[in-house]
């Protein structure tokens, strides 16, 4: 009797307490995707798997996340370091580490495959992993990298261009094609949704978007090339591109209360550091960029269903119960472990690189136990 | 109306062609040599550049160190073969097998039409020893090859030396999407015909082997070892293949980038770079190095073991390493490490090679010339032809005429005439060549329209238009041949006449470009350019040697020059020499 009164008022002041901190209720979607197969697309692969690793550290959980990655990498036959992708040369940062889902993958990842996720036009069949579960309310983040050609077919596709019929060689009517066009914000898919591309001649990417409420990101201006970054001597291959190295730590610096707002994720990679310009498009969109948060979409806050009610609990509660629920409440309070230091890999390394560069086997030596898991 | 389909237009058109048709045949003669002069002149060549985008513009880091252990079975390696007095077999499958290859052997015979002088071989009894290394993870569909021939003597111990280390280092590491296969063959261009002839399962020239127990899959590029000593100065690279096949200019590009990264001085046909193209020297030995790729492409003979793999589409060079007296010397090690880098790119490739030039000629490493700007030099000359064509044809009818004709003999057993088998061979091919010289004196007979001024003239225009329709064919497939062919041919031929007066001096014209004399010039030429002159007596010696050498050539690897030029040029040159001694 007493434990039950103790639970009641226990529910009584946790629903009042939610009264005072109330909070937005925002979840967040995340799309990736990685078009480029074979060996010398490494660093498009590690582009993906880079941001996809922020994401989830910043707390979207894997359901929300579709992931596509044309080609294997990790397995990949040629690859000195089997079961890892790397993102930083010296093989200091493993993106694909123990838990990464990839969704599509191989030959699943199509021009197809991509609008039906997006529109969510999928057979009663498939998993819902292979979905995207937004609804109105959810920020969408839309992060593509590979070679231009593929994105030219599907943009068009979706977000304007009505003369397909010479670009795909499919017989489209234009009915159908702006259908598409309306038919996420229509059926409300979502609130908001961020695009970043990273590729050659991004920006004529969005050009043609006139949805509304879209806020897009590209590496490079038109008649401009992204570039790679680093090549790594003992895979033999580029790790990552200019634009996403430079993204990646910017997205380091942020934790999930950070207050960084979306003109600070557009002065990432000045053309000093890229080569290329970056540019990015905020007329469709309706709020001010300096008032939307990066943790808006790159981050995710879970549900919170504020009620007013109190709950009663069923009167016939045995006292074999009550044994249990004691029980239960003895035990240590459980916590998440950090996921991967990652800020504290970065710049250490940034330093490591100058003072310990002759000891090559001392360096690798240092990075092989890298992210022990703490059970404390 | 049409330049062509006008009539006032097309009489005014052959009239004009009719009229000024020597001057523009010297005309296109000297700008048809011109042209190909121009080729070597450096601002109007190319960069060489990697077209395969799957080989990447990063290289790996090379971390081959087993020099001294290359160096150790090269010394164990002359050893057996010194023991064995040929190649040691078992020495070799073991040393494999403890490396963990698979190890397999092939036997093969052969025996020559006849003995072989050079080389001082008749019937031909060998073994291959290969060894696979079967990719780690790979599907093993597709494999690349390290060969190194077994030689007499002391040379290219070294080859098999550092072929074993390299095979060990190979087998400790984890990235090899394709097997690798170490071929050491026996009796070098014999040897590997016959491995790649049992590899691919067909049977070209008649040689007998044993059947062939391992297989790697499709064989993707190959690389042909020799190295005779255990420091060199420089690589040098031989390209010309079978027939005049080259491979794909990327594998080329790939030898210099990696010769380039490891700074080991690389060569082609010997000579090495130099800056100064704008001087005479500098213009005279670029323009050396191409002459003398010219003149190799054009003997058809394979300058390496790779040559015969060109014809099964597996792109393969031959590296050779050179120890001269400059004082700089590369180790073991660092060919290693080239050959590493190399096999690292190799491996990285998706398709056989295809996106690089086929068709080329390299005045120097880093330049060359492609097919689309040294066709229009044969172009000129082959317009001469129908240049002098077109009017004789215009004005004539056809008429029935019949050509020369030509035998090809195969060498029996001589007994009664002490001369050795070889020289009875070519003497017998030469006097058939001689005897033809006679055959105007009795053709006259034969053919119909003999005595007639319009019989020299059809036959004229039938042996220009041949003359044409062969070149052109020959100039497709090897362009060095065809050119040669055609710079000597064709202006004797444009100009052959019966005159009573002048038909010494024709009869002297033509014979000076008959294919034999050609061969015996282009042989003078190319002992000029590299340096090594040679007498009236040597040269005689080296051309007896070139037709024996052709007909084995033709009989062993199925090289296709002297069929070519027993069966269709000799015809025509013969043509031509009918037309001089016209009654």
């Amino acid at each position: 009797m007493a434990a039950r009164r103790l639970l009641s008022w226990y529910l009584t002041v946790f629903t009042l307490l939610c009264l005072f901190c109330y909070r937005i209720t925002v979840a967040t979607d995340e799309i990736e995707v990685c078009t480029s197969r074979f060996w010398f697309n490494y660093r498009h692969v590690a582009n993906t798997l880079s941001v996809y690793r922020s994401v989830k550290r910043l707390g979207i959980p894997d359901s929300h996340i579709v992931l596509m990655l044309a080609d294997d990498m990790a397995c990949n036959h040629r690859n000195p370091k089997p079961a890892t992708v790397f993102s930083h040369k010296n093989m200091e940062l493993n993106v694909y580490g123990d838990d990464v889902e990839v969704d599509y993958r191989g030959y699943e990842v199509t021009v197809e495959n991509f609008l039906r996720v997006l529109t969510g036009r999928l057979p009663p069949s498939t998993p819902r992993s292979k979905r995207l579960l937004s609804d109105d309310r959810s920020n969408i983040l839309i992060y593509m990298t590979a070679w231009w050609n593929f994105y030219n077919v599907i943009l068009r596709l979706l977000f304007g261009q009505r003369k397909l019929k010479q670009l795909i060689g499919e017989n489209l009517s234009s009915k159908p094609i702006a259908s598409w066009n309306i038919t996420i914000s229509v059926e409300k898919r979502y609130n908001e949704l961020l695009f970043i591309i990273d590729t050659c001649q991004g920006a004529s990417m969005y050009e043609r978007f006139y949805s509304p409420n879209v806020m897009a990101l590209a590496s490079s201006q038109i008649g401009e090339d992204s570039l790679s970054h680093q090549p790594d001597l003992a895979i033999g291959v580029h790790l990552m591109d200019r634009y996403t190295f430079y993204l990646l730590e910017f997205l380091e610096d942020i934790h999930p209360a950070s207050q960084a707002n979306m003109n600070d994720l557009f002065k990432v990679c000045p053309k000093s550091l890229c080569v290329s310009t970056p540019g990015h498009r905020i007329d469709l969109f309706q709020r001010n960029p300096r008032s939307v948060l990066i943790t808006d979409f790159f981050g995710s806050v879970r549900k919170v269903e504020i009620t007013t009610e109190t709950v009663k609990l069923i009167p016939n509660i045995t006292e074999k119960n009550e044994k249990l629920t004691e029980e239960v409440m003895l035990t240590e309070p459980q916590k998440y472990v950090q996921q991967m230091p990652v800020a504290e890999i970065i710049h250490q390394s940034i330093q490591m690189c100058w003072t310990q560069h002759s000891n090559a086997n001392g360096h690798y030596q240092k990075w092989s136990q890298p992210f022990k898991i703490k059970y404390d | 109306m049409g330049l062509l389909s006008d009539p006032n237009r097309r009489r005014a058109l052959t009239s004009l062609v009719t009229r000024l048709n020597t001057p523009l045949c010297v005309l296109c003669y000297l700008v048809g040599v011109s042209w190909f002069m121009g080729l070597a002149f450096e601002p109007f060549m190319l960069r060489t550049y990697m077209s395969e985008n799957a080989m990447g513009s990063t290289m790996v880091e090379e971390k081959f160190v087993f020099g001294e252990r290359a160096i150790s079975y090269t010394r164990e390696f002359a050893g057996q073969k010194k023991k064995t007095g040929g190649m040691p077999v078992d020495w070799l499958v073991k040393t494999m097998k403890s490396r963990g290859l698979e190890v397999y052997t092939q036997s093969f015979s052969q025996t020559l039409p006849f003995p072989d002088e050079v080389k001082e071989r008749y019937m031909v009894r060998g073994t291959n020893v290969y060894g696979i290394l079967r990719a780690p993870r790979g599907p093993r569909t597709e494999s690349i090859v390290l060969s190194a021939p077994c030689s007499e003597g002391n040379n290219n111990n070294q080859a098999v030396g550092l072929l074993l280390a390299i095979a060990s280092y190979f087998r400790s590491q984890i990235y090899w999407a394709k097997d690798i296969i170490f071929l050491v063959n026996e009796h070098d261009l014999i040897g590997t015909e016959a491995w790649l002839e049992a590899y691919h399962d067909v049977n070209m020239t008649g040689l007998r082997s044993s059947p062939m127990q391992g297989r790697a899959g499709a064989i993707q590029a190959a690389l042909s070892l020799e190295l005779s000593s255990d420091v060199i100065t420089s690589m040098d690279v031989a390209l010309e293949g079978l027939n005049g096949q080259l491979p794909n200019l990327d594998l080329v590009n790939l030898f210099y980038a990696f010769c380039q990264k490891t700074g080991v001085l690389c060569t082609i046909q010997g000579k090495l770079q130099r800056n100064d193209w704008d001087t005479l020297p500098g213009y005279t030995h670029s323009l050396s190095t191409m002459l003398l790729m010219v003149l190799k492409q054009g003997s058809g003979h394979p300058q390496g073991d790779h040559g015969l793999f060109l014809r099964y589409h597996i792109e393969a060079v031959t590296m050779r390493g050179i120890n001269s007296f400059r004082q700089y010397k590369f180790d073991m090690t660092t060919v290693g490490k080239l050959i590493e880098g190399m096999f690292r790119k190799l491996n990285n490739l998706l398709e056989r090679f295809h996106q690089s030039y086929f068709f080329y000629l390299m005045p120097s490493l880093t330049r060359f010339v492609s097919i689309g700007y040294y066709m229009p030099a044969f172009g000129f000359l082959a317009l001469i032809l129908v240049l002098r064509a077109g009017p004789v044809g215009s004005a004539e009818r056809p008429c029935q005429s019949t050509g020369g004709w030509g035998q090809r003999r195969r060498a029996g057993d001589i007994q009664h005439f002490p001369v050795s088998e070889t020289e009875a061979v070519v003497l017998t091919a030469i006097a058939i060549y001689v005897a033809g010289l006679a055959l105007p004196h009795n053709t006259h007979r034969v053919l119909s329209g003999a005595g007639t001024e319009r019989g020299w003239r059809s036959l004229k225009l039938f042996s220009l238009l041949y003359l044409a329709v062969l070149l052109g064919c020959t100039t497709l497939i090897n362009f060095s041949l065809g050119f040669i062919l055609a710079v000597t041919m064709i202006p004797v031929a444009a100009f052959i006449q019966p005159h009573r007066s002048s038909k010494v001096l024709h009869g002297v014209a033509l014979i000076l470009v008959s294919p034999a004399t050609t061969l015996l010039l282009s042989i003078y030429l190319y002992h000029e350019l590299i340096e090594y002159p040679v007498s009236l007596l040597e040269c005689w010696q080296h051309f007896l040697t070139a037709v024996s050498q052709g007909i084995l050539d033709h009989h062993l690897y199925g090289s296709l020059l002297y069929p070519l030029i027993a069966l269709f040029i000799y015809p025509c040159w013969l043509q031509f020499w009918n037309i001089v001694f016209w009654k």
